[in-house]
């Protein structure tokens, strides 16, 4: 055997270059997702429903709408789907834009398949703002537990809190004077320990005021325990009787009674997170708390976020949709899926189309957000990778 | 002589449990001067890291308590900073190397990136400036083809690369001390001295003194000016460098050295002190050695040693070898 074989190219560019191949863990990850075949098939409908509905708020809103969902043609109502229209009855300008009713007419005579495009818009914004606002107050919770958890409140917030809320009531009630005087005792307070905190770093705290009460931690996750104990359905629409229905309104709600399981998630993450060498490291080049929490902490407990969302915007989508059909959603005349549903089932019987396609609109939708889900977790879990 | 650059005094950490308090570190003073290496050496547990922690304040409070007449830094008492001041000097003035360089980078970012964090934090620097800056600083600690290695993320680095890399993200802001926590014991013996070479050669060229906390000798040796040596949170014995292994006076020390394996004692078994750190909450009454000590005599048990000056700033805590 020859030595040659064995040569090692002394280049500079073989000395110099020993790394791995650049695998992030984005790559990594989508190559397991796409050997998930469920996943990608949820990924598929998941983008051909956000074109639908990107398309539909297009093709339906505005002045002269290509679809309009409001067009009432009481000579043309409950066709079934794909009839003709009798373009004889109609007046121009009222006959559909395919030249068909795709998804038939209701019993006002409108055109299904243009109320089911404006739902469709409303489902995914529902879905995401909701889920948008629920994974902000899950992670800004979930974050300040897991990371500031074990510093304690004392007596002395607790009272500032207490002075504080009892001044903003007496503002309300109008009893100005008392009002101003309980408001400006806590900001003074506030800032008064904002100041001295500094100076007393070292010394231990003493006194009644400085007693621990409970820990950050306690208080935001007895307060999780709490909104979970409700069942959400009835929470929300307890909520959405109060205020005034509106798209909104919706979202606000759905997404202010979802971010428990997200805040669970980032604590849980952040617990574990925290001991990390990198946090103590970043502490060390003297970054400050709030940008090692959203900065160098966030984006390592993202991943279980990222797939409580996914799964988080079916659920919304199939909250707005009871909502809707239970007369509490989006007021009408604008179309949902929801209240597509509820509109037809007086006539499931004569006009079945106008349950089943609403219906299998939103199983579809919320079937595909679960799998995408679960296929996303499955990719991201670095437990499941090995067995892949 | 001119005033050290940091003056450690009587330093003291307890960390209180529910029913304990473990006494990690009791009563500890050491002087690092401009331009020094000064090493702590101990075994594991002896309360190294967390005096380094300390002077940071880097300590988790509660459990943790630091007590002690003050840690000096250019004249001024870190203990007695807020934690915005504080902010201020850590990274900027006071860096530190971590132990693993395989925990202590971020996963998520690029190396280059997290350079960059370490120098944003404390200065204001336009993006062109702040990738030359990288550039060299990557250069400076030996990494090869720098442009390239900015954009690696660090499970892409071998870990001596890595340390490279927590090296110079603590050499960004050009600080006045690094403290460096065991930063060659997760690597391999080879880049091991390489990394002890890099260091002095960084120190060599700027005027930066290094706190170096280890348990290996033989980087001791090496590299260090002064050493202090620690057990169960006490300073046992202090001196230069040649002093402490030439003529060590404590039964620790001596202990400690009698360990190292030698050319000389070929084939025989390494000696080694029997026993094992006692438990910070635990510690023995007089002498915290005494338990382990050869030489213990009866007043060992009750009384706690004072240093004694050997002078040449020679001290160590045996009343017993005191004669040598």
């Amino acid at each position: 055997m020859s030595n040659t074989q064995y040569a090692i190219p002394l280049t500079k560019q073989g000395l110099e270059a020993p790394s791995a191949p650049p695998k992030t863990r984005m790559k990594e990850a989508w190559e397991l997702f796409r050997k998930n075949r469920l996943a990608i098939i949820g990924l598929l409908i998941f983008v051909l429903f956000l074109l639908t509905a990107v398309s539909g708020v297009i093709l339906t809103s505005g002045h002269d709408p290509v679809f309009d969902p409001a067009m009432v043609r009481l000579q043309e109502k409950l066709l079934p789907p794909l009839t003709r229209p009798h373009l004889e009855a109609l007046q121009p300008g009222q006959a559909p834009a395919l030249g068909i009713y795709v998804f038939g007419t209701d019993d006002l005579g409108r055109d299904v398949f243009a109320r089911m495009l404006q739902g469709a818009w409303v489902s995914l914004t529902v879905g995401f703002v909701a889920v948008g606002i629920s994974v902000l107050v899950g992670i800004f919770l979930g974050g300040i537990a897991g990371y500031f958890g074990q510093e304690s409140i004392c007596l002395d917030h607790i009272l500032t809190v207490l002075i504080l809320s009892v001044g903003a009531i007496f503002l309300l009630m109008g009893w100005i004077g008392p009002g101003a005087a309980c408001t400006a005792a806590g900001c003074i307070y506030i800032w008064l320990s904002l100041f001295s905190r500094s100076r007393l770093r070292q010394s231990p705290r003493k006194g009644i005021l400085r007693m621990r009460a409970v820990s950050v931690d306690t208080v935001i996750m007895r307060m999780v325990d709490i909104m979970l104990c409700f069942p959400s359905f009835f929470l929300i629409l307890t909520v959405v009787a109060l205020v005034p229905a509106s798209m909104y309104n919706i979202m606000i709600v759905i997404g202010l009674t979802s971010w428990m399981g997200t805040a669970r998630f980032v604590r849980a993450e952040f617990l574990s997170l925290r001991e990390q060498d990198f946090v103590t490291a970043a502490k060390a080049l003297g970054v400050g708390n709030f940008r090692i929490i959203f900065r160098h902490m966030m984006p390592n407990a993202v991943a279980p976020v990222l797939v409580s969302a996914t799964i988080g915007i079916a659920t919304a989508i199939l909250t707005e949709a009871g909502l809707s059909f239970l007369g509490f959603g989006v007021p009408p005349p604008h179309a949902t899926w929801g209240n597509i549903l509820s509109d037809g089932k007086r006539f499931i019987f004569d006009a079945p189309w106008l349950t089943f396609i609403p219906g299998v609109a939103i199983l579809i939708v919320v079937l595909c957000f679960n799998l995408f889900g679960e296929g996303l977790r499955d990719a991201m879990n670095p437990k499941l990778r090995e067995r892949a | 002589m001119n005033s050290p650059l940091l003056s450690v005094q009587d330093l003291k950490v307890h960390f209180r449990g529910r029913n304990t308090l473990a006494r990690a570190v009791d009563g500890v003073s050491f002087d690092i001067r401009k331009g020094e290496t000064v090493c702590l050496v101990g075994e594991s547990g002896c309360g190294k890291t967390v005096s380094a922690l300390t002077i940071l304040d880097l300590i988790p409070k509660p459990p943790g308590e630091v007590m002690g007449d003050g840690v000096l830094f250019k004249g001024t008492d870190l203990l007695n900073l807020s934690e915005p001041e504080m902010r201020k000097i850590r990274g900027k003035q006071i860096a530190m190397v971590f132990q693993e360089p395989l925990t202590s980078l971020n996963p998520v970012f690029t190396i280059g990136d997290q350079i960059q964090e370490a120098i944003l934090v404390h200065e204001a620097v336009s993006p062109n400036d702040l990738r030359r800056r990288c550039i060299r600083l990557l250069r400076d600690v030996g990494i090869p083809s720098p442009q390239e290695r900015l954009k690696d993320y660090p499970h892409q680095l071998s870990g001596g690369q890595r340390q490279r890399v927590m090296i110079a993200m603590a050499l960004a802001c050009g600080p006045d001390l690094v403290i460096a926590d065991e930063p060659t014991t997760a690597l391999d013996v080879t880049v091991q001295a390489q990394i002890l070479n890099l260091m002095q050669s960084i120190q060599d060229s700027s005027e930066m003194s290094v706190l170096y906390i280890t348990h290996d000798l033989g980087v001791v040796a090496n590299i260090a000016d002064r050493v202090y040596v620690m057990y169960a949170g006490i300073i046992v014995e202090q001196g230069t460098t040649e002093e402490i292994f030439s003529r060590p006076r404590h039964p620790y020390t001596k202990g400690l050295l009698a360990s190292l394996p030698s050319r000389s004692r070929r084939g025989e078994r390494l000696h080694s002190i029997p026993g094992t750190v006692p438990n910070p909450a635990y510690k023995p009454s007089g002498c915290p050695f005494h338990p382990r000590c050869p030489m213990a005599v009866d007043a060992c048990r009750s009384r706690f040693p004072e240093m004694i000056d050997h002078r040449g700033g020679h001290l160590s805590r045996c009343p017993v070898t005191q004669d040598g």
